[in-house]
């Protein structure tokens, strides 16, 4: 995948363009609102970095300690070392339960698995029951922003949608509407599961018991009436203590989407009556990340999506640009540590501004990661056409005489070279860009002149 | 080697930095907390009705389908309990009653001893949750560790109606669970 080349056809329709950009501008703006009526807010941010970072230095321990506790409170539990044998593990129970339709509340790690297209190669219906996510699925696209799956498209093109999938009135594009057919339509589905997948946004090594955020209450509606629910996790989500939670939940949605918290935060700790919990934790890259002192801290990150909704470059490129599960900034630190080389233009994808740093709520340090991933990125690519103009400017810049003379011809060249040569394409900061009018004068000859 | 072994080997291996667990601190403070909590619920789409209004209202609806779990109000349900929880999608609203809740966001705690079954405040069209007004602890901490010792299977803060922005960022109220959430508040 490329990103200038995903991001420039992104911008080819201007209109939507800006529209995407405000659009994400106004859930950055009411996170900020929503963390300035909290003035402990920066004490919360430290202390879930530091309850993190150590989680993260005995990460072992606590797995150990969740296993431990989730299997005396009933709960299954499996281990997959990457997607396949995730993959596999879900296909597996599915089978022993001979089911072939299930409902599935939003995770980012089936995404990453691309745990669907498995299932559904081998004869297994998923139904994606958030709302954003059943648009997308209906689309066979992936969501293009981990909290806001189908921030991308208009509701013009989902009342089209739907008026195909679920037989509404055609050209209704009132929102209420379109919830309400999906609603019944989702209804039907959370009714004759009998099994539910959910992610998890925390797991509690002190208890063995679950967390998972929704609004819609989806994940709950799934789970309460199906016979199964299998719960993936990443190994990172870990939490020691249940109080933790209390720091975790007042982050969370204020830096998601600027509620205070999320509708529902619903608690698993053991299945009911008769039922099963089989949870899966899975590495998937997360060990190997960990072991990277450089990028290990980007395991903090809780998927609040803060980091996208600020980003000048997520605003105006879209999710999809990056072609990764996690787009934005944190998706651009995550995913070269899954294939560097798939993934190699992403961490250009920033202007190092370092908003994302500011907002995220665990205090990862974003782009600092970006940069250093750079550095590691160029120097395995070697030479480049920006590299070898910082090179000529450092040999202009050291001596005064070359810089006197290559003014003087710099300024002429840009009155009269031909459009196509200073806009060709070995000039990376002609694209998009125009160059500047050449002043009449150098600043020197101006100073010679005025001076008193 | 299994796959549980080779993700703690992963693990063991590496060179790593002890970092300390923080302590929390409670955050707590002297606020108008009813009237915070009023604020939070209003904020999240919910509704606060008196007892008297919510007679008012229960009046006024008059739903067919009702179930009750709060002992007080036990007379208000028109039908029993179902022992299949599917059975529970055609019901017009249930009424629960919350042990406590928080001012800060307006999250209400119920679980399941006090449920019947896990979906009922989500299958419900409309929800009703009866909460004490003294009852309230001004942030998740103090309700964090009210719970410290709870083991329930299940339990929840629920903080308002279903709802979702995923079509254009438009906030409907209503999406798969309760399509409403109203908050008794009693003395």
């Amino acid at each position: 995948m490329n990103h200038p080349q995903a991001a420039a056809a992104f911008l080819k329709d201007q209109a939507r363009a800006s529209w995407h950009d405000e659009t994400l501008w106004y859930v950055r703006d009411k996170r900020d609102a929503a963390s300035k009526r909290l003035p402990e807010w920066e004490d919360l941010r430290t202390l879930a970095s530091d309850i993190k970072e150590h989680t993260l230095s005995q990460l072992d321990y606590y797995l150990e300690k969740f296993e431990e506790k989730a299997f005396e409170n009933g709960i299954q539990v499996y281990w997959a070392k990457d997607a396949a044998e995730h993959n596999q593990i879900v296909l597996q129970i599915l089978q022993s339960k001979e089911c072939k339709a299930l409902v599935k509340s939003k995770s980012i790690l089936t995404e990453e698995c691309h745990l669907n297209p498995f299932l559904e190669k081998n004869g297994i219906a998923v139904v994606d029951s958030d709302l954003g996510e059943r648009i997308v699925q209906f689309l066979n696209q992936p969501p293009s922003h981990i909290v806001l799956p189908a921030i991308h498209l208009k509701k013009k093109e989902i009342a089209e949608l739907f008026h195909e999938k679920l037989g509404t009135e055609k050209g209704n594009e009132d929102p209420k509407y379109l919830t309400d057919a999906a609603r019944i339509h989702l209804r039907e589905k959370f009714l004759s599961a009998k099994v539910a997948i959910t992610g998890v946004n925390f797991g509690i090594a002190e208890t063995g018991e679950f967390v998972v955020c929704t609004n819609e209450g989806n994940a709950d509606m799934g789970v309460h009436l199906a016979d199964v629910h299998i719960a993936c996790m990443g190994i990172e989500k870990i939490i020691p203590r249940r109080k933790d939670l209390g720091v975790f939940l007042r982050l969370l949605a204020r830096s998601a989407t600027g509620q205070s918290i999320t509708t529902y935060s619903s608690h698993f700790r053991s299945p009911r009556k008769g039922k099963e919990i089989h949870l899966i934790l899975v590495d998937n890259g997360r060990t190997a990340q960990l072991s990277r002192s450089n990028y290990r801290s980007s395991l903090k990150c809780i998927r609040c999506g803060a980091c996208m909704n600020t980003c000048p470059i997520y605003r105006r490129s879209g999710g999809f640009s990056y072609g990764s599960t996690v787009p934005g900034p944190i998706g651009s630190i995550l995913s070269p540590g899954l294939d560097v080389k798939k993934y190699s233009t992403l961490p250009f994808a920033s202007t190092l501004c370092g908003s994302c740093t500011d907002v995220c709520p665990v205090k990862i340090n974003i782009h600092e990661q970006l940069y250093a991933w750079r550095q590691e990125i160029t120097q395995a690519q070697g030479w480049s056409g920006k590299e070898l103009s910082i090179k000529l400017a450092k040999g202009i810049f050291t001596s005064p005489l070359a810089y006197r003379v290559s003014g003087k011809i710099l300024r002429a060249a840009l009155k009269s070279l031909p459009h196509s040569l200073i806009y060709h394409p070995l000039n990376a900061w002609g694209k998009g860009r125009d160059l500047p009018q050449p002043p009449a004068s150098t600043f020197s000859e101006w100073y010679q002149k005025n001076r008193l | 080697m299994n796959s549980r072994e080779s993700i703690l080997q992963a693990i063991r291996k590496l060179p790593r930095e002890k970092k300390n667990l923080p302590e929390l601190p409670d955050f707590g403070k002297n606020s108008d907390l009813l009237a915070e909590f009023c604020q939070s619920i209003t904020r999240n789409a919910g509704e606060v009705l008196s007892l008297e209004d919510f007679q008012e209202w229960m009046k006024e609806k008059n739903f067919k389908k009702v179930i009750s779990l709060v002992p007080d109000y036990a007379s208000l349900s028109t039908q029993a309990m179902p022992e299949d929880p599917h059975a529970l999608d055609s019901l017009d609203l249930a009424i629960v009653e919350a042990p406590f809740g928080v001012a800060e966001n307006g999250a209400m705690w119920l679980d399941e001893t006090s449920l019947c079954h896990r979906v009922l405040p989500f299958i419900a069209e409309h929800l009703v949750i009866v909460l004490r007004s003294a009852h309230l602890f001004p942030t998740l901490h103090q309700a964090y560790a009210q719970l410290q010792d709870a083991s329930t299977g299940f339990g929840v803060f629920i903080a308002g109606p279903s709802k979702t922005a995923d079509i254009e960022q438009s906030l409907v109220i209503g999406a798969q669970g309760a399509k409403s959430l109203w908050v008794v508040l009693v003395d």
